[in-house]
């Protein structure tokens, strides 16, 4: 028993907890999850489900574990018959008004009510006479569906909006059971984080249209990842069915973005799946890019830097991984090179989170220009650029626009090549795996370094850069190849 | 609206001396007869005295729930940190219930005055009173009354604002009615926090009722003694109480008892009983919300907080609704689910699809077209709609179809037999 904390038994199972908590986070500790739709950690409490009913000892009623906090000694019991039958009724009054068309809705296989009627509602239903409500699908915002028939007003979308986002927009109109959630005549669900309402939704009636109908819940495989949509760094998870990304989704990190990503860092995922991408290693033969294979290219990547000598300038993508920055760098500042490395960050935008501290969409879109700078790497980029003119070699990562010039050898790393693009002149052209396809870490604005994971197949023979760097390091005698 | 009856003989005439006395409305008049004494008497009181002197009046809340008002009080935060709020409930919307309108149209000045007295107990600075929207008469006359006890300047540093409601059952609900004048939607909120700790905009609040506080003045000047005397049967109830009585009576109205008063008397004596060759057959005692009492219950029954409960009911608001034996009890408590389906705030589900549901249940049966399970149906979903909300608008619709089908299980069962003409319902 650890001092200040609160002992309590949850199912048998004792638990200690900070003075404050909620039985239903207390009970997490315990192993065990309450039922519930209105809670959500990160939104204030409504009590309004009534799902989170649980069993107190000594307390005259059932008790909400979402509105509870948490006594010395307290005995709670959420599989008490009171309590189950209960949630049983709650799951019957919930369903009579909504619709049973799991097979087209797209929250199915991840839907709240599905999974806790499954798990303990009722079999039949005793509302069998009656027309459901019904009320027509309602277009809330640039990527939100409103269905409201499917709608179990939990509220989480109007606290979001109205506590978290603060711009209350969302309400709950009409009362009684002709309830359903409004929005103000003259506003539209636009603000830049409103696409969490579709996450915070518990069953299929906030719905993203560019989701809609797109893939069904069970075929997706998850992979974490962190968004390159800025230099906040959130974490997220990549949804993806078939090897192409369909959805980006939220990770709770309390450190970083809680439990909401942005509109901007959901939409960004679409240029993971692009088609155009160099597949293969292309070396410069008789004035012409022919394709290589690996030992090949490689060899003439480590041909050049060996007959070379001077300045090495390296201009990199702030998205690229600190391990293929470190590695580039390692590349071109050994021997008797003098190095230069620079990175440009494209800008927009500042867009914040009121409702949560130290959380925006940030001006950088970049997510790992602190990991450039951390290497070295500046923001000197017109000045590199003016260096690569006379530098003996120039290795470009990743960043296919950049208006390179140089009368010294061109390296180019990267996934996509345009076809007027100013690197296609490179004497080497090397395929790289994109964000989605390796893994790496990024350092966040905050200087907090995060992982990321594969989550799909590189096309072709591209592989992720610091492999191709590992090798060419390696193949320098600058280090171990670092696979 | 018109003017009450004359006072019959039983009644114990505290609150309503001067109903249908249209001059004591008046500043002038009310001051004449010995109005604002009690005010002026407690100003000079310490807050914790005047506490003291109710509690030990035995006054109860007269909104329904019948808390002791001085204990209540007394939960303010005894070292006063942040403003105190006092609140006054004055929507009363409970069907069968008009007590405080009555105050309000002729006393308004007993409502301010004890309105004052009870801020300067719990050190509020602010009072509201908050009026039930379709109060279109009250209101004028409390504005009436509060613009000229204004310019008399009776109220000390004590301000007093009215705020009109806009027409929900529900925000006569304690804490539905602070979100209600925060300007927020009327929903109740969870307890705890309870009031006295974080009610209007956050701060310790006190709410209290229209006739609880109409009676403060009268417990302030004549003394907790003489109101404790007031009591006829239990000890725990003391005072006097109006009674809305309404439906089958020859003389519906408000009328005054002390508490512990027989329900049977006033029936008979006071409102004459049923119209002439009817008989009673059911009655409400404490408004819409609670248990339905037979005949038998309600010849038994002593009006007081502990005597309509021994008869399985409460003494609620007051609200007496009386049915004889013309009444279709299935029709009566179809209308009363269907009033609390139209009124749920939405928030809980049980409220918000329960009351929708039970109410569809009632008309099917009315209709002939019930279920032989429909009852079983019925006081499964009443369980599943009792002691689970956030507010009790959802056991108010409960507790009539329970006691009804418990009661009067015969006339339900005739509708679902085809014994009876189906009533249809739209």
């Amino acid at each position: 028993m650890a001092d200040g904390l609160i002992n309590l038994t949850i199912d048998g199972a004792p638990v200690s907890v900070p003075p404050g908590t909620l039985v239903i986070e207390a009970a997490k500790q315990a192993g065990v999850l309450v039922p519930h739709y209105c809670y959500h950690p990160g939104l204030p409490v409504a009590g309004v489900c009534r799902m989170c009913l649980v069993e107190i000892e000594k307390a005259p009623k059932l008790a909400i574990a979402c509105a509870t906090t948490v006594t010395e000694g307290m005995v709670v019991r959420t599989q008490a018959a009171p309590a189950k039958a209960a949630r049983k009724s709650v799951l019957e009054f919930l369903l009579i008004n909504h619709p049973l068309d799991c097979p087209i809705c797209d929250q199915a296989g991840e839907c709240e009510l599905q999974d806790f009627v499954f798990q303990e509602g009722r079999a039949g239903t005793r509302y069998s006479e009656y027309p459901k409500r019904f009320n027509p699908v309602e277009d809330f915002g640039p990527d939100v569906l409103y269905v409201p028939n499917r709608c179990i007003l939990c509220t989480r979308c109007v606290r979001f909006m109205e506590d978290v986002a603060q711009e209350p927009v969302l309400n709950v109109s009409e009362r009684g059971d002709r309830a359903f959630i409004g929005i103000h005549p003259d506003a539209r669900l636009d603000h830049p984080w409103a696409g969490n309402v579709v996450d915070l939704c518990p069953v299929g009636s906030l719905l993203s249209k560019e989701f809609l109908h797109k893939a069904r819940a069970w075929e997706l495989d998850k992979t974490a990842s962190i968004c390159t949509g800025c230099s906040q760094g959130c974490n997220i998870t990549l949804d993806t069915r078939d090897e192409v990304v369909v959805r980006v989704r939220p990770r709770p990190n309390l450190e970083v973005n809680r439990y909401f990503i942005c509109d901007h860092g959901r939409m960004h995922y679409k240029w993971m799946n692009r088609g155009d991408r160099v597949e293969a290693p292309l070396v410069r033969r008789d004035g012409e890019l022919r394709a290589a294979d690996w030992d090949e290219a490689l060899a003439r990547v480590v041909g050049i830097l060996r007959g070379a000598s001077g300045k090495a300038v390296a201009l990199v993508s702030p998205g690229a991984s600190s391990e293929a920055l470190a590695l580039a760098k390692r590349l071109l500042s050994g021997g008797s090179f003098s190095w230069t490395g620079a990175f440009q960050v494209v800008m927009g935008e500042e867009a914040p989170l009121a409702g949560v501290p130290n959380l925006a969409l940030r001006a950088e879109r970049a997510p790992n220009a602190r990991g450039a700078e951390n290497l070295g790497y500046t923001r000197e980029y017109a000045q590199a650029l003016e260096a690569a003119k006379t530098a003996a070699v120039v290795l470009v990562l990743d960043d296919p626009d950049c208006s390179v010039e140089t009368n010294g050898a061109l390296i180019y790393l990267g996934t996509v090549l345009g076809a007027d693009a100013p690197c296609r002149r490179a004497d080497v052209i090397l395929p790289i795996a994109n964000v989605a396809e390796e893994e790496g870490t990024f350092t966040n604005r905050d200087g907090r370094d995060q992982r990321y994971y594969q989550a799909k197949p590189a096309p072709g023979m591209a592989q992720p850069a610091a492999w191709i760097l590992g090798e060419l390091t390696a193949a320098m005698g600058l280090a171990e190849a670092a696979r | 609206m018109g003017y009450p009856h004359k006072p019959h003989p039983k009644e114990t005439v505290v609150l309503s001396q001067y109903f249908g006395d249209a001059d004591a409305r008046t500043i002038k008049g009310w001051t004449k007869r010995g109005g604002y004494e009690a005010l002026s008497q407690a100003l000079k009181m310490d807050p914790v005295a005047v506490t003291d002197v109710v509690k030990e009046s035995g006054l109860r809340g007269r909104g329904g729930a019948g808390f002791p008002t001085g204990l209540k009080w007394s939960f303010m935060p005894k070292e006063k940190k942040k403003a105190h709020y006092l609140c006054v409930n004055a929507d009363e919307s409970e069907p069968g219930t008009f007590k405080d309108r009555e105050i309000m149209r002729w006393t308004p000045h007993a409502l301010l005055e004890g309105t004052a007295i009870a801020a300067h107990a719990i050190r509020a600075e602010i009072a509201y009173i908050y009026i039930r929207g379709e109060f279109t008469e009250p209101w004028m006359i409390m504005s009436r009354a509060l613009e000229e006890a204004n310019a008399a300047g009776v109220f000390g540093s004590i301000k007093i604002y009215l705020h009109r409601g806009a027409g929900a059952y529900i925000c006569g609900e304690e804490t539905a009615l602070m979100n209600s004048l925060e300007g927020k939607r009327g929903n109740p909120r969870i307890k705890p926090p309870f009031p006295a700790a974080a009610g209007l905009f956050g701060l310790p609040t006190t709410i209290n009722n229209v006739e609880t506080l109409a009676a403060v003045p009268h417990i302030v000047k004549r003394g907790a003694a003489w109101y404790k005397g007031l009591c006829l049967s239990n000890p725990k109830s003391t005072g006097t109480k109006l009674f809305s009585v309404c439906g089958h009576v020859q003389r519906p109205g408000n009328y005054e008892v002390t508490m512990g008063f027989p329900l049977k008397a006033l029936l008979y004596d006071m409102c004459g009983g049923p119209p002439a060759g009817r008989t009673l057959k059911a009655c409400i005692p404490g408004g819409s919300s609670v248990p339905i009492l037979t005949r038998e219950e309600t010849e038994a029954c002593l009006l007081d907080y502990e005597g309509v409960v021994a008869q399985g009911s409460m003494l609620g608001s007051g609200g007496v609704i009386v049915f004889d034996d013309s009444a279709d009890m299935v029709y009566q408590i179809m209308r009363l689910a269907k009033f609390y389906a139209h009124e749920s705030c939405a928030q809980c589900t049980q409220c918000r699809e329960g009351t929708a549901w039970t109410t569809k249940i009632m008309e099917r049966i009315l209709a002939g077209q019930g279920k032989t399970t429909d009852l079983d149906l019925l006081l499964d979903l009443s369980e599943n709609m009792t002691g689970k909300t956030i507010c009790v608008l959802s056991d108010s619709c409960a507790a009539p179809i329970v006691s009804g089908i418990k009661k009067f299980r015969g006339e339900f069962e005739a509708y679902l037999a085809g014994n009876r003409q189906p009533v249809l319902v739209g």
